[in-house]
């Protein structure tokens, strides 16, 4: 288990992949509410294949059993009537029933999605252009999200830029992730594996690889991964635990670390350099301002830079600074 | 209802029949300038479908470059802009403007029995307002085009550093031009409907246009203002939107889709009218419940109003307001049904000529069909959770507005074609251009129904390997399609130069724009038709003569 587990920390999250679903149409079901949906899609579905298929015929038949000869024929059509008060009540009503039944079961099934069960576990995540960091109740953070098999799980919302919406296709839920307030949803995963997650609202240059990954896990296997999550860190030596906090918690997406400017500045080289700031002072870069640039970016902007990165402040634990730090130090 | 008719009505109008609008003035000023409404909906033609040209040119760069999981073409930020403009064209450039402005504004006078809307001026302002409107979404294009969607959502669009001021400046003013029209259309039909022709005696392509006109009028100012914020917001960090200065994004979802749900009736019941025309024409009978149809458009732009909201119901708007949302979705749902039920009613026991425009009437009547019973899915709640934004909603829309809406306008422009130019186009080529588009809607979209059921997010530029086979299919579909529309492109030009004559009245229809020649006298009618019937009565009034290949009145 544990050499797997530091595998899968230390990789580059693999790219996520739906396992083999029983329907052409709907994916692999794995939490408690797929079965109802699932149904009701289905319902609907079938509802309203009949129906398009019976309109197809009947058009295609009086396009065939009514076509004219030709102009110069002058056939006339046939007299009918341009009323037919039986005729036009039943094919308002059938319908009318039709999709009062659907709005009903589709909103008992909303009103479920929406009413998340009391005694959840929760799970915080925030969207950044472009990735997605899950906060575990015991403090570790992590890209993907790990949760225990046939619990009830509530996740917490929150963007730093624009929108992003949180998509689990094998759990038929969806949430936006709106800058400034919280939303949530929750689930109830019932099989255990790994399945993907989306960014389902438009976020700019990267939002088709703003994906993660849900990992399932038996009974017991998430408590023992969260414990032991969080030890294999303190164990690694800090600049290779940097180099891996670089990339899972999106520093990645704005800082390069070949000399490359991005959003913002590279880390290439800048530790013990010199750099202007846009209130006229300069910096040398060492230990402390980099603690402060991590935990404070705006207390002072490097000149040329935009003030828009987070703040980590209660994100990263004091070893996990440090391990940045030390990663930073080596990029020479 | 069927009054008997005084052949008046049906006699063919001109005194100098080589005199006609297109001829009746010459040079390019006398184009620019014009207050004739059909050289002003000819102008609108040809600038919509020149911006056809340019949608569907990025639809197939997005199509081409999604044929892939990676990358195949383009970059990430150029497939952003790429399906950017291609959205904001066909919306705001092509559908909204395609039947009421380009083909409406030539057909309503004629209908009418008129010699021209009611204020020509305005009419013009509306056209050169469109220009200007085009010409800032295309500045946009040349300086860096935006990358937000069609749907502007904020604080991307506050944040993003492209274009996006002159992209929604250009959206803005075309909206002007969009009220403008309506506004036009509304007063045109109130006052100057021809002697007899009462509410209930006028074509449904009227009806259908009025309703529009009401839609365009009373919604639009909401996006125009709605826009000018977002613009304040991006010039002067004024916080409406932008919840790092205090404002708040789904406030700017609420107005964007107060506009942008009655914008898809905009877009879709001038669709409805051009169908009912149709299928009158082609089945000569008279259409199956005629008040039905013709006040469930009005019905519907009322409704259309009070549902914005299933377009947000994961933004966190609160249950009892999806609840109601949901609700009055399925409600608009069902007098959209009825109408195709009315048509194939029409069709039974007709006499149905299978022309090009007939062809695609029933292409449309398959795929609204597919297109209204996937907004089924998607107005119910629980469901709407998982397909919302995958491409099952971008298959939907594409139904509807390229199934619905464009099939409509072509098959309008064939059975006005021989109107506006006063020549036909070629028949055989015809069918072939709509199988092939109706070929290539099919199998463009329908696979993206199974992607977005299984998950497949819109707007991605690299996707999962497990779905590269269906998105190949809607690629290679999306080829077909273009095909269709480029043999359609190619006849209808040459048919312009050289095409046979077109008689008065090809099609044996009953509606008054066929009582003047074609293309119609500078003047349309020497004087106000009396109208004592139905606008679908008097097909057996009506006689197809061999030597002009038209119908005359029979004696
Ligand atoms: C039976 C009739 C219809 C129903 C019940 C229906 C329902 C819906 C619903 C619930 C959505 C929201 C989907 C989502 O984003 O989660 C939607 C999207 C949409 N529909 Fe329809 N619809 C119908 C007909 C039409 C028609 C006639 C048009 C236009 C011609 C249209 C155009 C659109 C567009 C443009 C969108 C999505 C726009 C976007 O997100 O970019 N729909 N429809
Ligand atoms: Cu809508």
């Amino acid at each position: 288990m544990s050499s797997s587990l530091i595998a899968n920390i230390a990789a580059q999250p693999p790219q996520p992949q739906s396992p083999a679903s029983p329907d052409y149409w709907m994916p692999f079901p794995a939490s408690t509410v797929a079965g109802e949906v699932d149904w009701l899609y289905d319902f609907i579905f079938w509802l309203s294949t009949a129906v398009s298929f019976a309109i197809f015929a009947v058009m295609i038949l009086f396009a065939v059993r009514y076509r004219a000869r030709g102009r110069e024929e002058n056939e006339l059509a046939d007299k009918t009537s341009e009323h037919n008060t039986a005729l036009e009540i039943t094919w308002s009503v059938i319908p009318l029933f039709l999709v009062i039944a659907i709005f009903v079961w589709g909103f008992k099934g909303y009103v479920n999605l929406r009413t998340v069960p009391k005694e959840a576990l929760e799970v915080h995540v925030q969207a950044q252009k472009w990735s997605w960091l899950f906060t575990y109740p015991n403090g570790y953070t992590d890209t993907e999200l790990h949760v225990p098999k046939d619990r009830d799980v509530r996740v917490v919302i929150q963007a730093v830029d624009v929108l992003h919406s949180l998509f689990i296709p094998a759990f038929r839920v969806k949430m936006d992730a709106v800058p400034g307030r919280y939303t949530d949803l929750w689930f109830n995963a019932t099989e255990a594996g790994t399945y993907p997650i989306f960014c389902a609202e438009y976020c700019g240059t990267a939002h088709s690889d703003m994906l993660s990954r849900v990992i399932v896990h038996e009974p017991g296997g998430f408590e023992a991964f969260l414990e032991q999550a969080q030890d294999l860190e303190k164990q690694m030596p800090p600049a290779e635990l940097g180099e891996q906090l670089y990339r899972r918690q999106g520093c990645a997406a704005c800082h390069s670390v070949d000399g490359s400017v991005q959003v913002g500045p590279t880390w290439k080289g800048i530790f013990g350099a010199t750099h202007a700031m846009t209130d006229g002072t300069s910096v040398v870069v060492d230990e402390n301002y980099l603690r402060e640039a991590i935990l404070e970016p705006q207390a002072r902007i490097r000149q040329g830079f935009p003030p828009s990165m987070p703040t980590y402040k209660g994100k990263l634990e004091d070893y996990q600074l440090t391990a940045l730090i030390e990663y930073i130090k080596t990029l020479k | 209802m069927a009054a008997p008719t005084t052949a008046a009505d049906l006699v063919v109008a001109p005194s100098k029949p080589e005199d006609n609008y297109l001829t009746h003035d010459k040079g390019i000023l006398s184009w620019i300038f014009t207050l004739d409404h059909k050289r002003i909906g000819l102008m609108y033609l040809v600038s919509v479908l020149v911006s056809f040209a340019l949608g569907g040119f990025f639809a197939l760069v997005v199509r081409t470059e999604l044929l892939t999981p990676g990358k195949t073409l383009i970059t990430h930020d150029q497939f952003n802009q790429a399906f950017t403009l291609h959205g904001a064209v066909m919306v705001f450039l092509v559908i909204i403007p395609g039947i009421p402005a380009a083909l409406g504004n030539i057909i309503l006078p004629l209908q009418l029995g008129a010699k021209d809307v009611a204020f020509p001026r305005l009419n013009l302002m509306s056209y050169h307002l469109w220009v200007l409107g085009a010409l800032f979404l295309l500045a946009s294009m040349v300086i860096s085009a935006a990358d937000t969607g069609w749907t502007f959502y904020v604080p991307y669009s506050t944040s993003t550093t492209t274009a996006v001021i002159p992209a929604v400046f250009g959206a803005f003013i075309l909206g002007f031009s969009s009220i403008f029209t309506g506004l036009n259309f509304i007063v045109t039909i109130h006052k100057l409907r021809p002697p007899g022709m009462t509410w209930f005696r006028m074509p449904l392509f009227l009806w259908a246009l009025y309703a529009t006109a009401v839609i365009q009028v009373l919604a639009t100012p909401v996006i125009g203002i709605t826009l000018l914020m977002l613009i304040v917001e991006r010039l002067v960090g004024l916080g409406i939107f932008d919840p790092s200065l205090g404002g708040d994004p789904v406030l700017f979802q609420h107005f964007f889709w107060f506009y942008s749900h009655p914008a898809v009736y905009i877009m879709i019941v001038p669709a409805f009218g051009v169908i009912s025309e149709l299928i009158c024409a082609f089945s000569r009978k008279p259409i199956f419940g005629y008040k039905f149809i013709a006040l469930s458009s009005l019905a519907i732009a009322f409704l259309g109003f009070l549902v914005w909201g299933h377009h947000m119901f994961t933004s966190g708007q609160s249950v009892l307001a999806g609840a109601i949302f949901s609700a009055i979705t399925f409600l608009i749902a069902i007098p959209t049904a009825i109408k195709i039920f009315n048509w194939l009613a029409t069709m039974y026991k007709g006499r149905i000529h299978l022309d090009t425009p007939m062809l695609y009437a029933l292409a449309f009547l398959w795929v609204f069909t597919i297109g209204g019973v996937t907004g089924v899915f998607l107005a119910t709640m629980s469901v709407n959770v998982h397909l919302h934004d995958t491409y099952f909603v971008v298959a939907h829309f594409h139904y509807v507005m390229m199934g619905g809406s464009i099939t409509a306008f072509m098959g309008g422009l064939h059975y006005w074609w021989p109107k506006f130019t006063g020549r036909m186009y070629p028949e055989r080529a015809g069918r072939v251009g709509a199988i092939l588009v109706f070929l290539g809607l099919n199998f463009t979209f329908f696979p993206q129904f199974i992607l977005g059921t299984r998950g497949m997010p819109r707007r991605y530029y690299n996707y999962l390997p497990e779905f590269t086979g269906l998105h190949q299919f809607s690629t290679i579909g999306a080829y077909i399609l273009g095909a269709g529309f480029l043999l359609t492109a190619i006849y209808l030009l040459k048919s312009v130069r050289s095409g046979p004559k077109a008689p008065a009245n090809p099609w044996g229809a009953t509606t008054l724009e066929w009582t003047c020649q074609s293309p119609p006298p500078y003047y349309n009618f020497h004087e106000a038709p009396v109208v004592n019937r139905g606008p679908y009565d008097n097909y057996d009034k009506l006689r197809f003569d061999k030597k002009s290949r038209g119908y005359v009145p029979a004696e």
